[in-house]
C-alpha cells in the first residue's frame, strides 16, 4: 500500500474531498430523522465526556459530608442539580464522568472485538476449507457460552478491571463479527478484481487486507454502531454485577447496583443513571437504523 | 396513417413522459414517447442501457414502483387509458390481457411450487374453468412452446429444469391467458446462443400462431430483425427513429441509428481493412442531457444553432414513406450515400514466433459422490472432465478465439493458463517453459507479468475501494517494472494515454467511471506488465454496443503496436469473426473444430459449429441464414454422453457409431481440424450457413 499512499499524496484535491465527503454524509443523515436524533444523542454524550474535566463539577468521588446519610439528597435545583447518592456524592458529576468512562471503554472494546472478528472472518471466508472449519468451530464454542458465565470465568481468571471488560466483550462479540465478515467475504472473493490480484501473484494477506476488507466496510459500519450499543449494555451489566470497572470511580452500572437497595426511598439515585444509560443505547440503535436506511436507499 | 385508423391499435402511447423522483430531484427517464401497436404486430424497442426502454415496458404494465410516475401523456390499451383504470381493473388486465416475460426466468417462477401448479393458477384465476381443464390447457401450452414431455415438466420444480426450459415455461405461462399484448424484456440475454436461437424461433412462431401483439425489448439489433415487424430506436429517453424493420435497417435516417449499425460487427467488417466505427463520447446522464438534440455532442452532423435549439427536436414523418419517423432536424439534408465513416484501420501485424503451446492438456475436477449407490458400487469419486485433450498454438501478435457455450470448459482453460488451477496432465508452454503444474504463487514475477487477463464484468474488474491510479501502480510495482514512485506515476500516465483516457482519471475511484471506461482501465492494468499473452474473457459482452466497438478497437490497436498475443474467450461469434485470426470451437471440454477464421466460417463445418453459426443474430437484411435449431439441452460435464460429446444434439448424427466411438480428428494440411465421424469430403459439400447477398 505504500505506493498507493504516495500516489495519493501527489494529488492536492485529496484532503479536501475527505472533508467534503464527511459533510456529504452529514447532509445525507438529515434525510433520516431517526438517524439524526440518534446522532444528536450520541454527540451530546461525547461532548459531555470530552468536556468533563473542564466543567465546574464536584469531584465525582468526593463525599459531601453534610449530605452523607442514608436516603441520599434529592435534586432541589440548588447546589446539587441532580442531588447526591447515598454516600453524598454529586450524581451529575458521577453521570458525566461515567459517560466518559463508558464511551472510552465501549469504543475500545468494540474496536478490539472488531480487529479480532475481522481477522477471523476474512481468514475463514477467503481461505475456506480447513481454516474455515477451525475458525468457525472456535467461534461456535464461544457463542455457545452464555455471556454472563463467560464474563464470570474471565473475571475470575483476570480480576476486575477495564481490560477484563475488553476481553469479555471481545470473546462475546468477535465470533458474531466473524460470521458477518465471513459471509461478506464469501461473496466478495468471487469478484474479478480478486482474480486479478491472484493472477498477478499477490499474497493471501495482501488480498485479504487490502483487496477484500475495505469493500466489506458498508454493512460493518452499521453493525459497529449497533454493537457499540450492545457493548454499553455489556459494560453496564458487568458493572451492575460488580464484575466491571472497579469502584470507586463512577460507572453507570455500578451506580445502578448501589442505588437498587435504596430504590424505594431515593428513586433518583436509580432513575438518573438508568436514564443516561438508556438514552446512550437508544442513540446508538437509532443511528444504526438511520445509517441502514440511508445505505439501502441509494 | 389514414389506412390504419379504422382498426383500434392494441396499444397506443401518446406523448408519454415518465419520470423518476429521487432525492436529487426529478429524473426524466422517458420523454415524448409515441408508439402505435396494431393487432398481430410486433415492435422491437432497441437501445443502450439507460435509454428508457425497460421503463416504457414497466409503464405499460403500470409497475413503476414508488418513485416512478407517468408524468403526462396517455397509454391506451385497446383504446382505453390505463392511467384512469382502478387497481382492481388493472389487476384483471395484467396477466390476462397483458403479459410480460423478463430476462431472468427464475425471477418469474416460484421456486417452492411445482411448475404445473403455477401454470394451472393462471386460467383458474382469470377464467372460470375447472381444475382439470386448466391442467389440460397448461399441458397443451407446454407442448406448444415445444417442451419435451410436458407431464414431466408439470411435475418438476423450477430448479430441476434448465435455463432455456425455464424461459419456455415463463413464455407458456404468459401465453396461457391468451393475452392481446405480450411484453418481452430481453428474454434471451441470460441464455446460451444455441438455446437463444430456439427461443427466438418460438417467439416468431407465437405471433403467427396466436396472433399476439408483441413488444420486444432488446439491445441486440439482430434479434429485433429476426423477430419483429417494426422497430423503435431509443436514445437517452427519447425514441429517435421508428419504422418498419426493413426501412430502418436499410434506409435509416437518424445519425444515431447509423452510428449503431456502423459499430456492430457485421459480415464483411474486418479489424484491419474495414474496422468498426465507434460512436464517440458516451451517453449523457439523465440529469445533464444537452439542450436540443440529446445526441448532438456525439453527432458528426451537429450544427450549432439548429441542433441545440431551446425548443428541442421533435419526431418528423419521413416524406413519401409510410410510418417512418425520425427525430433529427437535419435528416433530409444529410447525404448518406456519400458518407462513409472511417474507423481506425491498420496493417495486420506480422505473426511471429510461437508464444503459447498447449499439448494434450487435461483438467479433471474430482467430485466426492457420497450417495448410497456410490457406496454399493464402490465408486466414490467422480470426475468432471472440464478440459479433455486440449491442443492449441498461439503466435506472437495473433488473436486466437476460444468459442463455446457455458460449461464448455473455456473458463477452466483460462484458469489453468493463469495458474489458478493446475492441469491434471499435459503441457502448457509459455515461451517454451511448461507452466501447466506451476500455480501462480510459484511463478516468478517476470513469468506472471508475461501472462495477464482482461475480465468480463466491468463493474467487478476494479476494486471499488482504491483509486484507479493506485490499482495500475500496484501492478507496475508488483511486477518490478519500476520501483521509483515518480517513475511508477509516469508509467501510470503513459498507460492511461495508451487506453485513451484523460490523465486525471488516475485520481478517480471506479464508481465515477462508466462501464466502457472501467474496461479500458482493466485493459491498462493487463498491459501494465508488458505481457506477451493477454487472456481476454468476454471483454466486451457486458458493454453497450456503441462502447463495444471502441473497446475492441482499442484492444486490437494496442495488440498491433505491442505485438501481444491475444486469447479471446467469447460466446459471441460476430465479435469473434471480427477480431480473431484463428478460432477454436469447444463443446463439453473438448475442441470440436479449430482453424483460421475463414476456415471456421466456411464449409467444411463441424455440425456443432454449423449450429453455432446459424444461431448468431445478424443485423443485416442482406444476409441469408440457414436455420438450424438444436434439439435438447447441453449435457452436464459430470455425466457426458458416450462416444462423441455432441451426439445427443447433433442434427447430422450418423448412427450408433457416434454413440459408441470417439470421433477421429480429421486434419487438413493448413491445420484446419474437425473432430467428427463424417468424412471431410462430405462435410465440405454442406451449404454455407451465412450468405451475404451480392447486392
Amino acid at each position: 500500500m505504500t505506493d498507493s499512499v504516495k500516489f495519493d499524496n501527489e494529488l492536492p484535491a485529496k484532503r479536501e474531498s475527505r472533508v467534503k465527503r464527511f459533510f456529504k454524509v452529514l447532509a445525507l443523515m438529515r434525510e433520516s430523522p431517526v438517524g439524526m436524533i440518534g446522532l444528536l444523542i450520541i454527540l451530546f454524550w461525547v461532548v459531555m465526556a470530552i468536556l468533563a474535566p473542564f466543567l465546574p463539577l464536584y469531584d465525582p468521588n468526593a463525599i459531601m459530608a453534610p449530605f452523607q446519610k442514608i436516603g441520599a439528597h434529592a435534586p432541589d435545583g440548588g447546589t446539587f442539580w441532580l442531588g447526591t447518592d447515598h454516600k453524598g456524592r454529586d450524581i451529575l458529576s458521577r453521570i458525566i464522568w461515567g459517560a466518559q468512562k463508558v464511551l472510552v471503554w465501549a469504543t475500545f472494546a468494540t474496536f478490539v472485538a472488531y480487529v479480532v472478528g475481522m481477522m477471523m472472518g476474512v481468514l475463514a471466508g477467503y481461505k475456506g476449507g480447513w481454516a474455515d472449519e477451525i475458525v468457525s468451530f472456535i467461534a461456535n464454542i464461544f457463542l455457545s457460552f452464555p455471556f454472563i458465565i463467560l464474563c464470570i470465568i474471565i473475571v475470575a481468571t483476570l480480576g476486575a478491571s477495564g481490560w477484563t471488560v475488553v476481553v469479555a466483550v471481545t470473546f462475546a462479540s468477535a465470533p458474531q463479527i466473524m460470521r458477518i465478515v465471513r459471509g461478506l467475504v464469501l461473496d466478495l472473493k468471487t469478484r474479478d478484481y480478486i482474480f486479478a490480484a491472484q493472477t498477478r501473484g499477490e499474497t493471501p494477506w495482501y488480498i485479504m487486507l487490502v483487496e477484500l476488507l475495505p469493500n466489506a466496510r458498508g454493512p460493518l459500519i452499521v453493525d459497529a454502531c449497533l454493537r457499540l450499543g450492545y457493548t454499553v449494555v455489556a459494560i453496564a451489566t458487568l458493572g451492575f454485577l460488580g464484575l466491571g470497572l472497579p469502584p470507586p470511580d463512577p460507572d453507570w452500572g455500578l451506580m445502578l447496583k448501589e442505588a437498587v437497595p435504596l430504590g424505594a426511598f431515593a428513586g433518583h439515585t436509580m432513575y438518573l443513571p438508568a436514564a443516561a444509560l438508556a438514552s446512550l443505547i437508544l442513540g446508538f440503535n437509532l443511528l444504526a437504523d438511520g445509517l441502514r436506511e440511508i445505505s439501502l436507499r441509494d | 396513417m389514414s389506412s390504419t385508423t379504422a382498426i383500434t391499435p392494441v396499444l397506443e402511447c401518446k406523448n408519454v413522459n415518465i419520470s423518476y423522483y429521487t432525492r436529487s430531484g426529478e429524473v426524466p427517464a422517458v420523454i415524448d414517447f409515441n408508439l402505435t401497436l396494431m393487432p398481430g404486430e410486433s415492435i422491437g424497442i432497441v437501445g443502450e442501457s439507460g435509454c428508457g426502454k425497460s421503463t416504457v415496458a414497466l409503464a405499460i404494465m403500470n409497475y413503476m414502483g414508488k418513485n416512478g410516475r407517468v408524468k403526462s401523456g396517455q397509454i391506451l390499451f385497446n383504446g382505453r387509458d390505463l392511467q384512469k383504470m382502478g387497481d382492481e381493473e388493472l389487476r384483471r388486465i395484467r396477466g390476462s390481457q397483458i403479459s410480460m416475460v423478463y430476462q431472468e426466468p427464475m425471477a418469474s417462477l416460484n421456486p417452492s411450487m411445482k411448475i404445473g401448479e403455477q401454470l394451472i393458477e393462471v386460467p383458474l384465476y382469470h377464467e372460470n374453468v375447472s381444475e382439470a381443464e386448466a391442467a389440460q390447457r397448461a399441458k397443451d401450452m407446454l407442448a406448444a412452446v415445444r417442451l419435451p414431455d410436458p407431464q414431466r415438466i408439470m411435475d418438476s420444480y423450477p430448479h430441476q429444469i434448465s435455463g432455456g426450459q425455464q424461459q419456455r415455461v415463463v413464455i407458456a405461462m404468459a401465453l396461457l391467458s391468451k393475452p392481446a399484448l405480450l411484453l418481452l424484456d430481453e428474454p434471451t440475454t441470460a441464455l446460451d446462443v444455441t438455446v437463444e436461437a430456439g427461443i427466438v424461433q418460438l417467439i416468431k412462431d407465437i405471433s403467427k400462431q396466436f396472433g399476439t401483439s408483441m413488444i420486444y425489448i432488446s439491445h441486440n439489433l439482430g434479434l429485433i430483425l429476426e423477430t419483429c415487424d417494426r422497430i423503435t430506436v431509443m436514445y437517452s429517453g427519447e425514441a429517435v427513429e421508428t419504422g418498419s424493420v426493413q426501412t430502418v435497417f436499410n434506409e435509416m435516417r437518424h445519425p444515431y441509428t447509423r452510428g449503431l449499425f456502423a459499430s456492430i460487427p457485421l459480415p464483411g467488417s474486418n479489424k484491419n481493412s474495414r474496422p468498426l466505427v465507434p460512436i464517440r463520447g458516451q451517453l449523457p446522464l439523465p440529469q445533464n442531457r444537452p439542450q436540443g438534440c440529446y445526441f448532438g455532442p456525439r453527432c458528426d452532423f451537429f450544427q450549432a444553432g439548429r441542433c441545440d435549439s431551446k425548443t428541442g427536436v421533435h419526431m418528423q414523418l419521413v416524406p413519401n414513406e409510410e410510418r417512418h419517423d425520425v427525430r433529427c432536424v437535419r435528416f433530409a439534408e444529410i447525404d448518406w450515400a456519400n458518407h462513409r465513416p472511417v474507423g481506425l484501420s491498420g496493417e495486420q501485424a506480422e505473426i511471429g514466433k510461437v508464444v503459447l503451446e498447449v499439448n494434450h492438456m487435461k483438467k479433471y475436477y474430482t467430485l466426492k459422490d457420497s450417495s448410497m449407490m456410490a457406496l454399493i458400487k464402490g465408486k466414490k469419486v467422480q470426475y468432471v472432465k472440464a478440459n479433455e485433450d486440449i491442443n492449441l498454438i498461439a503466435h506472437e501478435a495473433e488473436t486466437v478465439a476460444i468459442v463455446g457455450e457455458s460449461g464448455c470448459g473455456k473458463s477452466t482453460f483460462a484458469k489453468v493458463l493463469m495458474g489458478l488451477e493446475e492441469a491434471t496432465s499435459g503441457e502448457v508452454k509459455l515461451n517454451s517453459v511448461d507452466i501447466s503444474q506451476l500455480p501462480v504463487e510459484q511463478r516468478k514475477a517476470q513469468m506472471v507479468s508475461l501472462l495477464q487477463m482482461v475480465f468480463q464484468n466491468p463493474f467487478d474488474t476494479l476494486n471499488p475501494s482504491h483509486t484507479v491510479g493506485s490499482q495500475i501502480a500496484r501492478v507496475i510495482k508488483k511486477f518490478g517494472i519500476e520501483q521509483d514512485p515518480d517513475k511508477i506515476n509516469q508509467r501510470v500516465m503513459e498507460l492511461l494515454d495508451l487506453v485513451k483516457l484523460p490523465r486525471d482519471f488516475a485520481r478517480r475511484r471506479p464508481r465515477q467511471l462508466s462501464g466502457g471506461q472501467k474496461q479500458r482501465i482493466g485493459i491498462a492494468r493487463a498491459f501494465a506488465g508488458r505481457p506477451a499473452l493477454v487472456v481476454a474473457d468476454e471483454p466486451v459482452s457486458a458493454l453497450d454496443v456503441s462502447v463495444q466497438a471502441a473497446v475492441t478497437g482499442l484492444l486490437t490497436d494496442i495488440q498491433r503496436n505491442l505485438k501481444t498475443t491475444l486469447l479471446f474467450i467469447s460466446h459471441d461469434l460476430s465479435v469473434v469473426r471480427y477480431v480473431s485470426d484463428r478460432i477454436v470451437v469447444m463443446y463439453l471440454g473438448r475442441i470440436m473444430e479449430q482453424g483460421t477464421t475463414d476456415e471456421i466460417f466456411n464449409p467444411p463445418y463441424h455440425p456443432y459449429t454449423e449450429a453455432l453459426l446459424s444461431a448468431i443474430p445478424i443485423a443485416d437484411t442482406s444476409v441469408k441464414k440457414r436455420h438450424i435449431v438444436l434439439e435438447g439441452e447441453l449435457p452436464s460435464p459430470v455425466n457426458p454422453p458416450s462416444g462423441c460429446p455432441f451426439q445427443t444434439r447433433c442434427p447430422r448424427k450418423v448412427g450408433a457409431l457416434c454413440e459408441t466411438q470417439m470421433p477421429p480428428l480429421q486434419q487438413t494440411e493448413t491445420g484446419h481440424a474437425i473432430l467428427c465421424h463424417i468424412p471431410l469430403s462430405e462435410l465440405s459439400k454442406v451449404e454455407q450457413v451465412i450468405q451475404v447477398d451480392a447486392a
